[in-house]
């Protein structure tokens, strides 16, 4: 398990980092927080001829607020997003899914934007970026690109990302009045690849909770906004909501982990993250143990 | 700076357990063999180089990090530290008497990376240091031989200590 | 317990530091991270080996190409199968107690058939692992698959190939054991319950992967080779076999391992090759496994499915036990202890507490393309445990009886021994009342289902699981000598008082941090009224200690221990007679207390120990005459009186499940153990506890997944789940002390007692958990999906 070779270069800018990107084409990988890039190197998962690393260009890193937006910058390590002051004040979701990243090594290293370039169905940061409708701001040879959270996660590790792009930030509304949120995640350990999450935003008013996104992770190929369920809770029928994930959801069958199984929790998570976003409890209930 | 050609090694520079140090290393060396094999820190302890055993958890600026998912070559500029820096400094030297007292290693295999997560968290001004917390805190440090019983005891233990114990003196010994 | 030359027993020596809580001196170093395992050792010239490994359950090898892969950078040398035949002779693991035990040669390389996926057939030696590696993906090969044995409910069926076509079948191994007559005890009993049982394969998965390094000196004649491993002196006398070497010719050193558990007591084929490879290439050669390979390769174990019946008279009393155990091994037995022990240890263990007087087992052991497997960690164990004590509950429930008083009504009562369990075992004196007498309190088991009750109307579902069970300790020739295996049973320790008083002793038992060399130092310093401090314990090294077995099979201290005691007896004897010439005292009338010589009956000091040290070996012109002095003695130990020492104990597990989501949360596990004289409560209480941690990995995460292709799907430390503090529970632990007689330090084993018991208190508990739903769940690991179809919501 030792990586296979590699060229390597560290870009002190922004622009020349895109450079290289752009000059050696497919031939080359941006490292991030290298915590899944690295893995596949030494696994020989992944052979490139040149690795780009992001970790010298100052401008990646960074929590700042602007006009209702909070700007998180790509290379912001996870757990300065979770612990940053302007996230816990302003995105409270973002802070709640911190503990269940991995594990404190893993956080202190790993990126935000590594994360939500790599995509993988199973983790945390895109499915939030989901639920709070977030923008992926991406830098590449052409001008800077937009996208937003509903356009970006396209498929299995396969994002909106075009050849020679790179994730330079994540832009996070500020939830207004009345905003409200929930997070659950299920995994057999702490730290593991989510079995079931859900990440969620919403308002509340006295006739109920509307404006809900249900961003669902560890579910299908891509974190899933199940509209349909939303709708439903919307409505208050909770029953409804739950029934109507089988055809929103299309959970993997794994060797440890039948479909039936992710889909089952689904709806259990569903209705406990649905039932304290209603009732006020907006408090994140965590659940481990085997 | 120019991509290099595979096999020239990367100069890098970085302070090592206090010590200003300098290597060469091919760019595919991840951290820990760097330092075992560059610097004969063998106390870095590789388990599975996917980053999921803990076994070679390090300090880089000061936080704890797999040195298995960290090229070599990126150390350059960053203060790294060992649990045989760590030792020398006698920055965990209660925590090491305390696992010492209470047994909570046997192999030791995992014990320098369960040092360095311990150490963080009880440096952690906002961790208050629980069983619950500690156990959440070492969740991703394997251990096969303690079954983590006695090493929930032996973190509990520092952690109270420091909390009653004469801080200025520790204060001033840091200093 | 006999009394030594002062009249004074084992337990009551002045300053003793038997059962005393010492912490061990070597971990300092460990803590420091100045440990020195395999992958530490520098050495100059080494090479590096990587193995090209079978991506096929089974296939012929048709073409192998290693041109390119010997042009490439830093490349030393690429060996085939056939080439390291040369050098490496093959073997068989069986043994000749085992009638009917079959298997077929294995090689350290494959020559021109695989059989099973992470089997190694070419190997590669360079200046570094990573480039080993790169060579690896440039050999060319081609293969021809064959068709896979991967089910073992169909092995055997006429329809599947036998992997193996000399032996005409799958089958390696069965075993029947039928006594008393167990179909009249059936047919007249009040209560029969039955359960099909489903283990799953798992594996050890230490955390220092298998390493060794190997040094061919040429001029010295000498094989050194470095291990992380168990039993030197097995794998110096194995090396010896069959690379053709003279004992005096091979050292094995193992010095710090990290962990074993078994595991690393067997013979790899890649370990075998690294060694040959170094003889070949008159270099030292070094492989350590990586995480992938040792998924693949490190044996693996527990793939039983287990029928079973027992019955119940009216009154709740155990009268018979029907059982029917069938196992999947890999296409090899494995050298030298063979594939073939786990099963049968499941005959014999399964029921071993209880008293009834009928037991009828069969047990099959069937070949399959799939990672070998082997002895781990309680052998056999967990499996027989978790089969009586699952219908131990189910017939109490059946008769609405209370478990916890079924078990204390049918335990075999503590005044029977000595006495024979129902499988023919000999059992010397347990104590399964007092254990569970000491586990109720212990735990308050009413005060729990009182609130198990209050809770279930809340709607919280919680179980309470128990499990008694016995575990085989200090095995003597029994176990593997008298099958014609040159493994040894008996133990050594020398043990050496230097000038200054300090003594060094030498030990074949080994450390792999379950606290050897603590134990061995708390009674040498016993023994000799040395100063624990300065007490020096050699072990692992076949050159520098006594010849003996290492460790395993909780032996260590129980026998390795005796033979540290009486050697420590003997040199104080020795001592005490120089002593006495000189002091002009009867030699009885003195004795050795912490470092000095001193008056026995008052303690007065009358000489330390150094100024002897001083006089014997720099001025022996002033001894008296006739005086030789020999400040060092050896002793060997075997058990004798029983062929192997069996303990008991009983575990109890607490769970929540939540029965939405069929997540199990373990809130508390206590264990009581009898494992006669506790040497250490610290390093024994610690052995327990992570036994139990690691039985209820098997019992909730541990799996080895293969496809029916023979492909291992979850090979990696992120999709095979072990055991991590955020979800394992505080463990309590008390003992109960019944010494054997068999020793004077009278101590049993410990370090397997923990997993025996574990998985079967866990499920029970679940199950228990889960009783009023009408649901019920028998096959481990018990994952959410286990439970979430038991209550049948998927």
């Amino acid at each position: 398990m030792k990586a296979p070779d590699f060229a390597y270069a560290r870009p002190a800018s922004l622009d020349a980092a895109l450079a290289l990107l752009a000059e050696h084409g497919e031939d080359a990988v941006p490292l991030a927080g290298g915590q899944s890039l690295v893995t596949a190197l030494n696994m020989r998962l992944s052979a490139p001829g040149l690795l780009v690393d992001l970790n010298a260009i100052p401008e990646l890193a960074g929590v700042s607020e602007d006009e209702g937006v909070v700007r998180i910058g790509a290379m912001t390590r996870h757990r300065d997003v979770g612990t940053a002051a302007l996230v816990r004040e302003r995105l409270p979701l973002l802070a709640a899914a911190l503990p269940h990243i991995a594990h404190p090594a893993i956080r202190n290293r790993g990126t935000i934007g590594g994360s939500v370039a790599l995509a993988d169905p199973a983790t945390e940061w895109p499915a939030c970026c989901l639920a709070a409708g977030a923008t992926i701001v991406v830098r590449g040879p052409g001008a800077e690109r937009r996208i937003a959270a509903d356009a970006f996660f396209l498929g299995l590790y396969t994002t909106a990302l075009e050849p020679g792009e790179i994730v330079t930030a994540i832009e996070f509304p500020v939830p207004g009045d009345g905003a409200v949120w929930g997070f659950e995640e299920l995994s057999r350990r702490h730290g593991d690849y989510a079995l079931v999450g859900l990440a969620a935003t919403g308002r509340r008013s006295a006739g109920g909770l509307s404006d809900l996104r249900l961003a669902f992770f560890g579910v299908a190929d891509r974190p899933v906004l199940a509209r349909a369920a939303a709708a439903a809770i919307e409505a208050g029928d909770l029953t409804g909501a739950q029934a109507a994930l089988a055809d929103e959801l299309d959970p993997p069958d794994d060797p440890a982990t039948r479909a039936a199984t992710r889909l089952h929790l689904a709806r259990v998570v569903l209705g406990r993250v649905a039932g304290r976003m209603r009732d006020g409890t907006a408090k994140e209930e965590t659940s481990h143990g085997a | 700076m120019a991509p290099e050609s595979p096999d020239r090694a990367h100069a890098v520079a970085f302070t090592l357990n206090g010590e200003a140090v300098r290597a060469h290393v091919p760019a595919r060396m991840h951290l820990g063999d760097l330092l075992r094999e560059s610097f004969g820190l063998t106390g870095v302890h590789l388990g599975c180089e996917h980053g999921v055993c803990g076994a070679c958890t390090i300090l880089v600026d000061g936080r704890a990090v797999r040195a298995c998912l960290m090229l070599g070559v990126q150390a350059d500029g960053a203060t790294v530290e060992t649990v045989e820096g760590l030792t020398e400094s006698g920055r965990i030297r209660d925590l090491q008497d305390a696992f010492h007292a209470r047994n909570a290693l046997q192999c030791g295999y995992c014990t320098p990376g369960m040092l360095v997560t311990a150490a963080e968290l009880l440096e952690d001004a906002d961790a208050a240091a629980s069983r619950e917390e500690i156990r959440a805190a070492i969740a991703g440090n394997y251990c096969r031989c303690t079954g983590y019983h006695a090493i929930v005891d032996a973190i509990a233990a520092t952690a109270e200590a420091r909390r009653d114990g004469p801080k200025n003196s520790r204060r001033e010994a840091a200093e | 317990m006999s009394a030594d030359l002062s009249g004074l027993t084992f337990l009551d020596r002045p300053n003793s530091y038997i059962g005393r809580s010492v912490p061990r001196p070597n971990a300092r170093r460990l803590l420091e991270g100045r440990g020195v395992y395999v992958d530490d050792v520098a050495v100059a010239r080494l090479g590096h080996v990587a193995f090209l490994r079978s991506p096929h359950a089974h296939a012929r090898i048709v073409a192998l190409d290693t041109a390119d892969a010997k042009a490439m950078p830093g490349v030393i040398a690429v060996v085939t199968g056939p080439e390291l035949a040369a050098v490496c002779t093959p073997w068989v693991g069986v043994l000749g107690h085992f009638k009917g035990l079959r298997s077929a040669p294995q090689h350290a390389l494959a020559l021109d058939r695989v059989t099973w996926v992470g089997e190694p057939f070419c190997a590669v030696v360079a200046r570094s692992r990573a480039e080993a590696e790169d060579a690896l993906a440039a050999i060319m090969v081609e293969f021809d698959p064959l068709p896979a044995v991967v089910d073992m409910e169909t092995a055997l069926e006429s329809a599947t190939p036998p992997i193996h076509p000399e032996l005409g079948d799958n089958l390696a191994f069965e075993r029947v054991l039928d006594v008393g007559d167990v179909d009249a005890a059936f047919r007249d009993a009040a209560v029969v319950v039955e359960e099909t049982f489903q283990f799953g394969r798992h594996t050890g998965v230490c955390l220092e992967p298998r390493a060794i390094l190997a040094d061919w000196a040429a001029a010295d004649g000498m094989l050194t080779v470095h291990h992380s491993f168990q039993a030197p002196h097995m794998m110096q006398d194995i090396l010896c076999k069959h690379l053709a070497l003279s004992e005096g010719a091979v050292r094995v050193i193992c010095k710090d391992v990290g962990g074993s558990f078994g595991i690393k007591v067997h013979i790899y084929p890649d370990e075998m090759a690294t060694c040959a490879l170094a003889l070949m290439l008159k270099r030292p050669v070094k492989f350590v496994a990586d995480r992938l390979e040792s998924f693949q390769s490190d044996i693996h174990a527990r793939d039983h499915r287990v029928t079973a019946r027992m019955a119940f008279s009216a009154e709740g009393d155990i009268l018979a036990l029907d059982m029917d155990d069938l196992t999947g091994i890999g296409p090899y037995s494995v050298y030298p202890r063979t594939s073939a022990v786990e099963a049968n240890q499941v005959v014999n263990l399964t029921g071993g507490p209880y008293r009834h007087q009928h037991y009828r087992a069969r047990a099959r052991v069937v070949l399959q393309n799939k990672a070998p497997t082997c002895q781990y960690r309680a052998v056999g164990h967990p499996i027989a445990t978790m089969v009586a004590e699952g219908l131990v509950d189910l017939g109490a429930a059946r008769l609405g009886l209370d478990p916890f008083a079924v078990r204390v009504r049918n335990v075999i009562p503590d005044d029977a021994y000595p006495c024979a369990g129902v499988s023919g075992i000999k059992l010397e004196k347990l104590s399964h009342q007092a254990a569970l007498a000491k586990l109720r309190a212990m735990m308050d088991y009413d005060g729990l289902r009182e609130e198990q009750a209050l809770l279930r109307q809340r709607g919280i579902h919680r179980g309470i699981g128990l499990a008694a069970f016995i575990e085989i300790t200090n095995p003597s020739a029994a176990f593997y000598g008298v099958g014609g295996a040159r493994i040894s049973a008996q133990d050594g320790c020398t043990i050496r008082l230097d000038p200054q008083g300090g003594v060094v002793a030498a030990v074949s038992v080994t450390e792999q941090g379950q606290g050897t060399e603590g134990i061995i130092a708390q009674i040498v310093a016993t023994a000799t009224g040395v100063p624990m401090d300065q007490v020096r314990v050699i072990s692992g090294d076949t050159q520098t200690t006594p010849y003996g077995g290492g460790t395993w099979a909780s032996r260590g201290a129980g026998i390795g221990g005796e033979a540290a005691w009486q050697a420590g007896k003997a040199l104080r004897g020795n001592v005490l007679a120089v002593a006495g010439a000189i002091l002009q005292a009867d030699p009885g009338s003195l004795d050795i207390r912490d470092g000095a010589v001193v008056d026995a009956a008052t303690g007065t000091e009358r000489m330390p120990l150094s100024e002897l040290g001083r006089i014997v070996y720099f001025r022996p012109d002033t001894l008296p005459p006739g005086v030789q002095p020999e400040f060092v003695a050896t002793r060997h130990y075997v058990p004798k009186d029983y062929p192997f020492a069996f303990t008991n104990g009983v575990q109890a597990s607490y769970v929540e499940v939540d029965t939405e989501t069929g997540f199990v949360r373990l809130l508390k596990h206590w264990c009581v153990e009898d494992c006669g004289t506790v040497l250490n409560p610290l390093l024994v209480d610690e052995q327990i506890r992570g036994g139990i941690v690691q039985g209820i990995g098997g019992a909730l995460f541990e799996h080895c997944l293969y496809d029916a292709e023979g492909q291992l799907l979850n090979g990696s430390m992120a999709d095979y789940l072990v055991p991590m503090a955020g979800e394992m529970p505080d463990i309590d632990v008390a003992h109960v002390v019944s010494a054997t007689a068999s020793s004077e330090i009278g101590a049993k084993g410990a370090g397997e007692a923990g997993t025996a018991g574990a998985p079967a208190a866990v499920v029970n508990a679940i199950n228990d958990a889960l009783a009023p739903l009408g649901a019920r769940v028998s096959r481990q690991p018990v994952t959410p999906d286990v439970v979430l179809e038991a209550l049948g919501l998927i």
